[in-house]
């Protein structure tokens, strides 16, 4: 991961939902993302009761778990990934998730199978800093934590000092998947972060939907995370390689 | 001081504040601000003046003597069912109202299980002059209509939540995601113990209310302010944490938390979150929840929609793991036979959640002179419906 932000800017962060639209499509839209030039890959860990996210993440979410997903069986997709595909995944997820797995295994199984880092919004910087932070360093792990437009300033340094891989630049007030266009205030706030000169690359993400909303973003930023769009143009797809090409195509287009 | 909150929210390991940075700084606002204001003259003066001539406070400790005949004890009534709107909700809505519009905040937004904290919260917002906004799921929205029409009639908006089971725990997702969305001018005034740091101690606060009245009613009436035992029933738990706030550190005073069995604890319908749930993290809090072994929270089942919640607030799992709280259920059927006795001993129609403390009384060993407190959380008229359908039948 640390190489691919030395060398590339304008990176192409996209997320999923594992086992969205179908259990068994995870794999192939990751290659396929993959053989499209995304840069890196987010794979969404389904919650029932995902707080950060907005109603599409949460929707694909609940029929990953309709369809009968489990963190194991999401290991045993990357696991099948990994053969063949070798850019950086992170997982997104939620605390408790983590939790009930169990911290230790859950981060020494994503290891295993070849996960670079880790995206969970809900994990407190402390709680991070006494029972997770040695055991990622060990694995050689990322943990990413996000920044909002009412994150201070010195909190953000606070927050770079405890991330690893990249920082998550929330674009605005809002939940996953809220669009509109990038707004004046909002580039002033990618202006304020990028003046901070901090140690990690940034990534923006939350309402970065085409490739108008994804080059702006990356002008202030080393790249930005497509989610949501990506996710609604899987919802009634019936070829997820050719949705997920296209969709590819339209952003680096 | 061993179960209170420590500064960081923590009730021993539960509580916390597990919440995405979109919502840092508007919890920090609140827990920056919240002591110095509640703690406050012009607060304390304006609260307790609501609280008496607005709210009918101090609610009546009344003496149940056929209800203490029939269990032979002497029991007593807190009657929290006599608040304006009908439950004790509304002592906390009152307090957190004050709050909000001194942190100067212009919308109120609110989630809502069978409509009481939405109608409490509705009644606060039209006496304010303030914009209120319910998230309330659909399917409760279908089977709560008196109070649906209760919370517009006042003029707030009731929002169904539409996303996951579409009751309780999604409209708090709701509510949650509207204040990320919204976090200068909205204050999100949550309905019970539960939720990130500050809003567990908080709320207890403000329902310590009961407690503290309690205390001085037993010691006009028996001469001694600690009862033997006291009982209250548990969703979130806020009417049980104010029952039991000024007696937490009495350790001779036993602290019964009645949950919903629901159809039974090992039926799968159940609310009994201690009982069925595990320790994870739910609504921002590190207490114990209802999930499936992926950390899937569940949903759960009771008669009562104000007990229809998949965890209990942090000081309720704390004072479960510690053995300071006793915690007993009641399902479905053992809670509307209670209703229908009290109904008959006492001429009081409980609420169906408080229902579910009385029903304990059957289920503890009492001695005829034993004191026994048991906290009427509120009245049973938005369940007359259920009542009917039920008893009848
Ligand atoms: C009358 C009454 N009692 C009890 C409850 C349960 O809430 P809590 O456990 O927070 O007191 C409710 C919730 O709606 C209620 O309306």
């Amino acid at each position: 991961m640390k190489q691919l932000f030395n060398t590339k800017k304008n990176i192409l962060n996209i997320y999923l939902t594992a086992g969205y639209p179908k259990l068994e499509d995870t794999v192939k839209i990751v290659k396929t993302l993959a053989s499209n030039g995304v840069d890196m890959i987010e794979i969404g860990m389904p919650f029932s009761d995902p707080l950060a996210d907005g109603p599409t993440i949460q929707n694909s979410s609940t029929v990953a778990i309709n369809n009968g997903i489990t963190i194991r069986k999401i290991f045993e997709q990357i696991a099948q990934i990994r053969q063949t595909v070798k850019i950086p995944i992170v997982m997104m997820g939620y605390y408790n998730q983590v939790l009930q797995y169990g911290a230790n295994a859950f981060f020494e199984r994503a290891k295993v199978v070849g996960v670079n880092g880790f995206i969970i919004p809900d994990l407190p910087l402390q709680i991070f800093q006494e029972k997770h932070q040695k055991q990622l360093e060990q694995l050689d792990l990322t943990m990413t934590f996000l920044i909002t437009p009412q994150t201070s300033d010195a909190r953000i340094k606070q927050i770079d000092a405890l991330s690893t891989g990249f920082l998550y630049v929330v674009s605005s007030f809002a939940t996953t998947g809220s669009k509109s266009a990038l707004k004046q205030e909002q580039i002033k706030y990618f202006e304020r972060i990028k003046a901070l000169d901090l140690k990690n690359a940034t990534l923006i993400g939350f309402g970065i939907s085409n490739k108008a909303t994804f080059d702006t973003a990356c002008a202030y930023a080393n790249g930005a995370i497509i989610g949501s769009a990506f996710i609604k143009a899987l919802e009634n797809t019936n070829d997820v390689k050719e949705t997920t090409a296209r969709f590819v195509k339209g952003i680096r287009a | 001081m061993k179960y209170q909150a420590n500064k960081d929210g923590f009730y021993g390991e539960f509580g916390g504040a597990f919440i995405p940075e979109m919502l840092y700084h508007n919890v920090a606002e609140l827990k920056e601000n919240y002591l110095t204001i509640i703690n406050s003259e012009s607060f304390q003066t304006e609260f307790k003046d609501l609280l008496k001539n607005y709210v009918g406070r101090p609610t009546p400790l009344y003496h149940a003597k056929r209800l203490s005949e029939k269990y032979n004890a002497t029991i007593y009534l807190k009657r929290e069912d006599l608040n304006h709107t009908g439950a004790h909700k509304i002592n906390n809505t009152i307090g957190q109202i004050l709050l909000a519009k001194r942190m100067g905040k212009k919308r109120i937004i609110a989630e809502t299980g069978a409509g009481q904290h939405g109608v409490a919260t509705a009644t606060v917002c039209a006496l304010m002059d303030l914009e209120c906004l319910v998230y309330m799921g659909e399917i409760d929205i279908a089977r709560q209509a008196p109070n649906v029409a209760r919370m517009k009639m006042l003029g707030a908006e009731v929002r169904p939540a539409l996303s996951g089971s579409r009751t309780l725990k999604d409209a708090t997702n709701e509510a949650i995601r509207d204040w990320i969305s919204n976090p200068v001018d909205t204050y999100y005034l949550i309905g019970s113990v539960v939720g990130p740091h500050p809003y567990p101690d908080m709320v207890a606060r403000f329902q310590a209310i009961i407690s503290k009245e309690m205390k001085q009613q037993l010691k006009a009436q028996t001469g001694n302010e600690y009862p033997d035992k006291i009982i209250a029933c548990v969703g979130g738990g806020s009417n049980a944490a104010g029952a039991f706030y000024h007696y937490l550190d009495a350790e001779n005073v036993a602290l019964i938390a009645v949950e919903a069995d629901g159809l039974g604890v090992d039926t799968g319908e159940t609310a009994a979150t201690t009982q069925v749930g595990s320790e994870g993290i739910i609504h921002g809090s590190k207490t114990l929840l209802m999930q499936n072994n992926e950390g899937q929270i569940t949903e759960p089942y009771s008669i009562s929609a104000g007990l229809d919640y998949p965890g209990v607030g942090p000081l309720h799992a704390h004072l479960f793991k510690s053995g300071r709280g006793t915690f007993l259920g009641a399902t479905d059927n053992e809670a509307l036979a209670a209703a229908q006795e009290l109904t008959r001993l006492e001429g009081i129609i409980p609420a169906l959640e408080s229902a579910h403390a009385l029903a304990a009384l059957k289920k503890i060993t009492l001695q005829a002179n034993e004191t026994v407190v048991v906290n009427l959380s509120g009245r049973g008229d938005k369940d007359m419906e259920t009542y009917m359908h039920k008893l009848n039948s």
